[in-house]
């Protein structure tokens, strides 16, 4: 679960991101964020993943007091969430298998854990047969699949994905999309950060809609109707 | 158990690096054994530096004349006394008669002291001393011992060859720290520039949820790698270089003055101070490099 109460949040150089932020996403939730550039998003995103602490109010995330948490808690924390972004951060050298192994190593998985894991979710993301692969040679929409595939591997309980077809044609937009779907029906919570109102549109999900740091509309579907986004 | 799995992760992680990131690696070692190579040089040349002065000091001596009215048996008994005395290292009694011999064979003309008794001179000690800078302290002691009446010491040349020893000491001290402080910024950029290339990932194993020091380990196996690898590399050139300089010296005619001390006889000081400050700047530059990166 993820709860911002009253969430403030202004940086060094005296930009207010967010200014009285109050939501809460429960387990199991597949959720949109929308807004225009500028409006705060990424830094909702870098609060949730404790990259950046909130100036005031108070945040959880699966069960993390972000206000009080240790520096030395926040690896923790952050095993119980798997991130995609948009420009996907694919470690080039390595291949995609060896780019899930790295992931789970990071956790401290064992050798026998990662094989039976890295097996699965090459299966969900359907790229069971390019796993000796390097990103550059597959297509945007593989390797955001990979991205997606590395988000899971440590078995997170809330997928947080940062404009993840920001760099994708519709075709494999949709698919990336309904990937996420399918994540969700299998319990995972779903957080995706974007800007492109036909995709959420397509889907009948929670939509939060945000602009200068504030809430605006938090409902289901048509709650998106904002020209601007 | 999974700690000793991960160590052998480290170790294999570390040790792969250094081959994905070949030119930077190489960059890195090559800095390294050009810095220990420079410290290295000035340290043995200053390690000669101070045996040579050494050589000199043990050189440097000064005479106790013993009482005229002493007998030689007298005189000879005194031995012990002054070899009690501290910082004395050698002791060599010299008779009246052995004194005369050395005088003459001294002159030109020596047939001018055949005609002198040997009583002429008095019976004396000549004596070494183990630290020229407590000199005075053990001619005033040697004086103090009943049946010496004079001494003749050499204070001046004694007080230079310590000044020169304590500048020679002082130079080479700073010059080494200073060349260890800027080898340490060169190794410490050189592999910040690698880590740099690997921001990316950090980031992202930092996002997965790896601890600091899950992150860190890797970097400081790279880093004891590349500084044991450098200074092994420097131990050998140095070794190499200091053989032939050597050889040329000794068949040199206008150098026959200097000795420089055999290689092997500071082999295992050389390498430990050579594996041991490329282990500190390789494992220091890594962990200095990679504290910004880990801050995500």
């Amino acid at each position: 679960m993820i709860r911002f109460i009253d969430i403030y949040k202004s940086y060094d150089n005296g930009t207010k991101a967010l200014k009285g932020i109050s939501m809460r996403i429960d387990d199991g939730e597949f959720v949109f964020l929308v807004g225009p550039s500028g409006s705060g998003k990424s830094t909702i995103i870098k609060l949730i993943t404790a990259e950046a602490a909130p100036t005031e109010g108070r945040l959880m995330v699966n069960g993390y007091n972000l206000n009080t948490i240790r520096p030395r808690q926040v690896p923790y924390m952050r095993r119980t969430m798997g991130v995609i972004f948009q420009d996907f951060r694919l470690i080039e050298k390595k291949s995609i298998y060896e780019n899930l192994v790295f992931a789970m190593r990071a956790v401290g998985a064992s050798p026998k854990e990662i094989r039976t894991r890295i097996a699965y979710v090459l299966e969900l993301v359907g790229l069971s047969t390019k796993a000796e692969r390097r990103p550059d040679e597959l297509s945007g929409g593989e390797q955001q699949r990979v991205a997606i595939a590395r988000a899971l591997v440590n078995n997170p309980s809330v997928i947080i994905a940062d404009e993840p077809t920001g760099n994708l044609d519709p075709q494999r937009s949709m698919e990336i999309m309904m990937l996420l779907e399918k994540i969700n029906e299998l319990g995972t919570t779903v957080l995706v950060v974007t800007h492109e109102k036909e995709l959420v549109d397509r889907f009948a999900k929670r939509v939060v809609a945000i602009e200068n740091g504030r809430i605006i509309s938090d409902g289901v579907g048509g709650y998106y109707d904002n020209e601007t986004f | 158990m999974r700690r000793f799995n991960n160590l052998g992760y480290f170790f294999l992680e570390g040790f792969r690096s250094i081959f994905t990131h070949g030119l930077m690696s190489f960059a890195a070692v090559c800095m390294i054994v050009c810095c220990l190579l420079i410290m290295g040089s000035f340290s043995l040349v200053a390690v000669n530096l101070d045996e040579m002065l050494g050589d000199f000091e043990k050189q440097n001596e000064f005479l106790a004349y013993i009482d005229e009215s002493w007998s030689d048996e007298q005189a000879r008994a005194l031995q012990s006394q002054i070899e009690a005395i501290p910082n004395v290292s050698t002791v060599q009694f010299m008779s009246r008669a052995e004194a005369m011999e050395e005088f003459a064979a001294k002159q030109e003309e020596t047939e001018l002291f055949d005609s002198l008794p040997d009583t002429v001179l008095r019976d004396r000690y000549r004596i070494h001393v183990e630290n020229l800078d407590q000199l005075k302290q053990t001619v005033a002691q040697v004086e103090a011992v009943d049946g010496v009446v004079k001494t003749s010491a050499a204070f001046e040349v004694a007080e230079g060859f310590t000044v020169v020893r304590n500048i020679a000491s002082a130079v080479a001290l700073i010059l080494v720290g200073i060349l260890l402080l800027v080898s340490l910024f060169i190794i410490t950029n050189t592999i910040k520039l690698a880590t740099f290339n690997r921001r990316e990932e950090i980031a992202i194993m930092k996002m997965c949820g790896a601890t600091n020091g899950f992150v860190r380990w890797p970097f400081v196996f790279e880093g004891m790698i590349l500084g044991l690898t450098g200074s092994l590399a420097a131990y050998f050139i140095q070794w190499g270089v200091y053989v032939l300089i050597g050889r040329a010296i000794n068949t040199s005619d206008t150098m026959q003055l200097i000795t420089m001390l055999p290689f092997e006889q500071m082999a295992t000081q050389v390498l430990g101070v050579f594996l041991g400050t490329g282990f500190v700047i390789g494992v220091g530059g890594s962990l200095m490099a990679i504290r910004k990166f880990l801050q995500v």
